[in-house]
């Protein structure tokens, strides 16, 4: 649904020449800004397999992310593989936490009301 | 044979060792206090702030196992709702990163899609609001309708569909007021539909729309233009499902903001006439007055919650140095204000939606990008 207009997510992988590409790796990833950015970098960076992580926004008028991963010997892909998945089963509690306390928000306030 | 040892030769000994221990332990306390308030809280100063960044990561403290784990995370994370209606509402997220929190903030902002007018159709403009203010002004105009029944219009499609698009159209002509009398100076009194609202903007179903959901402007009292008799607005609008980061008219909240909680600590007894003072340095309920065993007026911290940490405290000298301010840095007081249609807390749980949306893509681009390594080799 939101893929149509041009807000689809993009990633390229740029590999670095000198160095091991599997352990350092800069991911661009388009349409993309800190929202993301900011929150994968400080999940990343809790991963004690990780060296260093970090992001920029190379150009204000241009729609991407340069993120960059460096570990100490775990593959890149598999590190961010898992800061997204810990990042999505983080918003899935804050969700589930959210909305079960607006429900016994408005639960108790009915009774108040009731009552 | 050290049992054979007098008896006043091992005491002194033995307090020494305590002694050691007991300073070794202090200062191991406080240490371990010190980091502790390192981590967690943003201290005031007079003229700076300490401690403002996320600085929990492994290998950054000795004796801590910062990795990230979700159990640890879940049984610290909690939300609590302080108040909620149709418009506004306050809650407290707490345990969770700034990072996180603000994501969520920004998306609220920025990417929580909403419907506004985006296109409109002229047919007739004789008002005095040139065309191009005309239609900045109706596209500024929040419309009551829930997005999510909708979808992005493509950018090459200059009709609409009925899933993409709104039709809206607002024709009215200003005349004399026949039965006015002759001396009045009014113009509610001399002129009929002399003041354009945003109520009188009409929405023409398109296809099965009107078995859907029902449009019309959130206000009906917005002032679009004002009109003389003879003259005459007839345009046709059509609103798009947009993003709040391609123009502000899209966000779907007046306001989304946080701040954190609060902490005030009196590092000793305040009494006399300092009480008065230091009250004075705070926003109101934040400091009491009580009667101590002395008998005397001591302050004490009630509630920090609501002081807006204007750190006019150490504007005074005698005070200065008995007050520590602090924020707690995982403990954020949300305020969000809706704009459109939707309850504040279902653009929440959109925005938190979203993110995750944002996660799932990536990590489908992750594999594609795999695949295609995959399949090069």
């Amino acid at each position: 649904m939101e893929e149509k207009v041009n807000i689809s997510s993009k990633l390229e992988v740029e590999q670095v020449k000198d160095g091991n590409s599997k352990t350092c790796c800069t991911f661009i990833m388009h349409n993309e800004d800190h929202t993301l950015g900011n929150a994968l970098r400080y999940i990343i960076a809790k991963n004690p397999d990780v060296e260093f992580c970090g992001y920029s926004i190379p150009h204000p008028a241009e729609n991407k992310i340069n993120f960059r991963i460096q570990t100490r010997g775990a593959a890149v892909t598999e590190v961010l593989r898992k800061g997204l998945e810990d990042l999505h089963s983080v918003c899935q509690h804050v969700l589930t936490t959210f909305e079960s306390a607006v429900e016994d928000y408005k639960h108790n306030t009915d009774q108040n009301v009731a009552s | 044979m050290q049992q054979n040892k007098p008896l006043h030769n091992q005491i002194p000994k033995r307090n020494q060792l305590y002694r050691k221990v007991l300073i070794k332990l202090t200062l191991e306390t406080s240490k371990m206090y010190h980091i502790e308030e390192m981590r967690t809280r943003l201290t005031l100063n007079e003229q700076s702030l300490s401690n403002v960044h996320t600085t929990d990561f492994p290998g950054s403290y000795s004796g801590y196992n910062d990795a990230w784990d979700s159990r640890k995370f879940i049984s610290n994370f909690r939300v609590k709702i302080i108040s909620i209606d149709d418009k506004e509402m306050q809650f407290d997220m707490i345990g969770i990163d700034a990072s996180i929190a603000n994501a969520f903030r920004r998306i609220l902002i920025a990417e929580v899609p909403t419907m506004a007018i985006e296109k409109v159709f002229l047919y007739n403009n004789t008002s005095v609001i040139q065309d191009e203010v005309l239609a900045h002004r109706l596209g500024l105009i929040p419309l009551d309708v829930d997005a999510r029944l909708f979808e992005f219009r493509q950018t090459d499609d200059l009709e609409g569909t009925a899933e993409d698009t709104l039709d809206l159209e607002l024709n009215i002509k200003c005349t004399k007021n026949p039965s006015a009398p002759k001396d009045a100076t009014d113009p509610n009194v001399m002129y009929k539909h002399h003041k354009v609202f945003s109520g009188d903007i009409v929405w023409i179903p398109k296809g099965n729309q009107s078995d859907v959901s029902c449009v019309k402007p959130v206000h009906d009292d917005i002032l679009i233009a004002k009109l003389r008799p003879g003259h005459e607005i007839d345009v046709k609008m059509q609103a798009v499902k947009g993003l709040g980061r391609d123009h502000a008219k899209f966000s779907p909240v007046a306001t989304a903001s946080y701040r954190l909680l609060p902490e005030i600590k009196l590092l000793s007894k305040i009494t006399g006439d300092d009480v008065k003072e230091l009250q004075s340095c705070f926003s109101p309920g934040v400091i009491g007055i009580k009667q101590n065993d002395q008998c005397e007026e001591e302050a004490y911290v009630v509630s920090a919650r609501m002081d807006t940490c204007s750190r006019e405290v150490f504007r005074h000298p005698n005070l200065k140095d008995k007050v520590k301010l602090s924020k707690v840095k995982d403990h954020f007081i949300y305020s969000v204000e809706s704009a459109v249609g939707l309850a504040p807390n279902v653009l929440v749980s959109e925005s938190i939606k979203i993110l995750m949306t944002k996660c799932r893509s990536f990590l489908r681009e992750l594999d594609n990008a795999q695949d295609k390594e995959m399949d090069t080799q």
